[in-house]
């Protein structure tokens, strides 16, 4: 579905991206994780027409679309982006802030709507308060059920995991996957290596600029050195 | 059940909404044709309906879509202008244009029609210096906008270009409200309309702002106000918003500049200073940043209070007491400033914050009440 290859970003005089290759299956869920500053976000941002990569290719079912550096255009062909820091819009009603998703689409919406509410309850709840008067996981919610009002092929997620207590976590990324099992692919981010690299079904690592490694998300949970740099030996807690 | 209920509530509401409004007019028009016309009453009315529409353009840029901008005065200057360059009648134009044989203008347009051209011209200059302009974020937007505002009040009494703008002399004779009085056989005013014409303008013009701040329109302006980058995200193209809500609220704020040259009878680019974007700025705030109503309600206490309710200050005599020493020239301002501050301090987001005025906020205030008094009584009789 997706494909990038040998994909270059520079910040001023930065090399953000040395030239990274990587795929996403349609109907799977692949995560890229590394440290702050591996270039994760800049991936997704270039990808989502935010910033204008210096060379390399991205296609995207087929058409290439790293030349077009326009947002709109992009979120049009079906990839949304779930920001970092979830960027929901407080002073918007949570329904608003659904409808702000469905933006381009010219349809009617009540379906996706229900749809969004059916899976977060929560937000049906709250459809009249103000964004920035919900709670972390409940802006967490509204940022993925406002990327879903966009109808996306491909979901982007950078750090859904960001600031958030273990069990809400745990919510997100059951929602994740049931989101993946409805037929959306999913390409996560995430410094959670454990919990990204347990949802995945494949996985890139990210270093300074570069994809190091790479493999199923079972075959990269355990690898010894992988364990070593991004997953402690924290395991006792599950 | 629930949803049916809701919504005959919300229906019941609007239609309550619109009977206040409709009820505001009525009022308007039959103290127009009971009150005296020399009443400061009617100065409030024209001049607070004038600035609540330029306070509601101003709105739509810096409540609701972000845009800090500061060149108000530079569009209400250019829709003055054109209004009154297109309008006064051939007759007049040789005294008006008297330094400049007559200008070279020499054909006139319905009032209407002029008053569109107004916006238009406003809208075609923001569209240009928009393309620039808007680029630079909060501080520096406002700073370039004020510039360009400045230069427009320069250019516009630029001897050259005088046949077409009169210069630094005053544009005037061109229709005012009194024209739209109707006279009777006598020669005397039958129906006075001089009030309930700028009000109505105004109105319709208001209308089309709250009409496109709900459409989906503005609800992309409010979510690049909130997060430029996640508005971004969503696929809001965010120049072409930005460059909307400039145009539209230009546009309006040219039909507002050709409406005050309606009101004052006569234009004069010098007026058009950066202090009276600051009143209006301050008119927007004190209503509340993304507020049409605050708005509205900002503009004619502000119109009053400084036009009428605070005038004895300046005139020697205020609530019965006679003070030449104390209440003289000047002294309005400097108790209009004290107010002013007060109304920040303890209205920190404005009197109407982001909220509207309406019958369902009224309700909902009584509801409370009501609740509030009930319970006490539930209290008592516990005791």
């Amino acid at each position: 579905m997706l494909k990038v290859e040998n994909l270059q970003v520079n910040y001023g005089g930065i090399e953000a991206l040395k030239g990274i290759s990587f795929e996403v299956p349609t109907g799977k869920i692949v995560t890229l994780i590394g440290a702050n500053g591996a270039g994760k976000t800049t991936t997704l941002r270039a990808i989502a027409g935010l910033i204008k990569p210096k060379a390399g290719a991205i296609h995207f079912e087929e058409a290439n679309i790293s030349g077009t550096h326009d947002a709109a255009a992009i979120v049009g062909r079906g990839i949304t982006l779930v920001p970092e820091g979830r960027r929901i819009f407080p002073d918007m009603t949570v329904l608003e802030n659904l409808k702000i998703g469905a933006y381009l689409r010219k349809d009617k919406l009540v379906r996706d709507i229900e749809r969004v509410y059916s899976l977060f309850p929560r937000l049906e709840e709250r459809s009249w308060q103000l964004g920035g008067t919900l709670s972390g996981g409940e802006q967490q919610m509204l940022a993925v059920g406002r990327a879903l009002m966009a109808n996306p092929k491909l979901l982007m997620m950078d750090e859904p995991s960001l600031g958030l207590a273990p069990l809400i976590v745990r919510g997100i990324f059951d929602i994740i996957r049931e989101i993946n099992k409805q037929g959306v692919t999913v390409l996560l981010i995430e410094q959670n290596a454990n919990m990204a690299l347990k949802t995945a079904d494949f996985a890139y690592v990210m270093e300074t600029g570069r994809i190091t490694r790479s493999g199923t998300g079972n075959e990269l949970l355990n690898d010894p050195t992988i364990k070593e740099a991004y997953l402690g030996t924290m395991n006792e807690d599950d | 059940m629930n949803n049916i209920k809701h919504r005959r509530n919300k229906k019941i509401l609007t239609a309550v909404n619109v009977a206040l409004l409709l009820a505001i007019y009525v009022a308007v028009f039959v103290a127009e044709q009971v009150l005296p016309q020399t009443s400061m009453l009617f100065v409030v009315l024209k001049k607070g309906s004038i600035y609540a529409l330029i306070a509601v353009s101003m709105n739509l840029l810096n409540g609701f879509t972000g845009l800090f901008s500061l060149g108000q005065a530079g569009f209400m200057l250019i829709g003055a202008y054109v209004y009154g360059i297109f309008t006064i009648p051939e007759e007049f134009r040789q005294s008006v244009y008297q330094y400049f044989d007559g200008g070279v203008i020499h054909f006139t347009v319905p009032v209407v029609i002029a008053l569109v051209m107004a916006g238009a011209a406003a809208a075609i200059f923001a569209a240009l210096i928009g393309l620039p302009v808007l680029r630079l974020k909060s501080d520096y937007l406002a700073i370039a906008t004020l510039g360009f505002a400045e230069i427009l009040r320069a250019l516009f009494q630029w001897k050259i270009i005088g046949p077409v703008t009169n210069g630094s002399n005053l544009l005037r004779k061109f229709p005012n409200f009194n024209d739209f009085n109707i006279k009777g056989a006598d020669g005397k005013v039958a129906v006075y309309l001089s009030t309930l014409i700028p009000f109505i303008v105004a109105g319709i013009c208001i209308l089309l702002i709250v009409l496109l701040i709900r459409s989906s329109y503005g609800r992309a302006f409010r979510a690049i106000r909130d997060d430029e980058i996640a508005a971004e995200a969503m696929g809001v193209n965010l120049f072409k918003h930005k460059q909307l809500a400039f145009v539209i609220s230009s546009f309006f704020a040219g039909v507002g500049g050709a409406l005050l040259a309606m009101y004052q009878m006569a234009i004069q680019a010098n007026a058009f200073t950066s202090a009276m974007t600051y009143e209006i700025l301050l008119i927007v705030v004190i209503g509340g940043l993304g507020s049409v109503t605050g708005s509205c309600l900002g503009s004619f206490l502000f119109i009053a209070a400084s036009e009428w309710w605070l005038r004895g200050l300046d005139g020697g005599t205020f609530l019965g007491i006679n003070a030449p020493g104390i209440f003289r020239a000047g002294f309005r301002k400097v108790v209009f400033a004290v107010i002013i501050m007060l109304v920040v301090l303890f209205y920190r987001k404005g009197i109407m914050g982001d909220s509207e005025f309406s019958a369902k906020r009224i309700a909902e205030r009584f509801r409370r009440i009501f609740m509030k008094r009930k319970s006490k009584i539930e209290v008592v009789e516990n005791e």
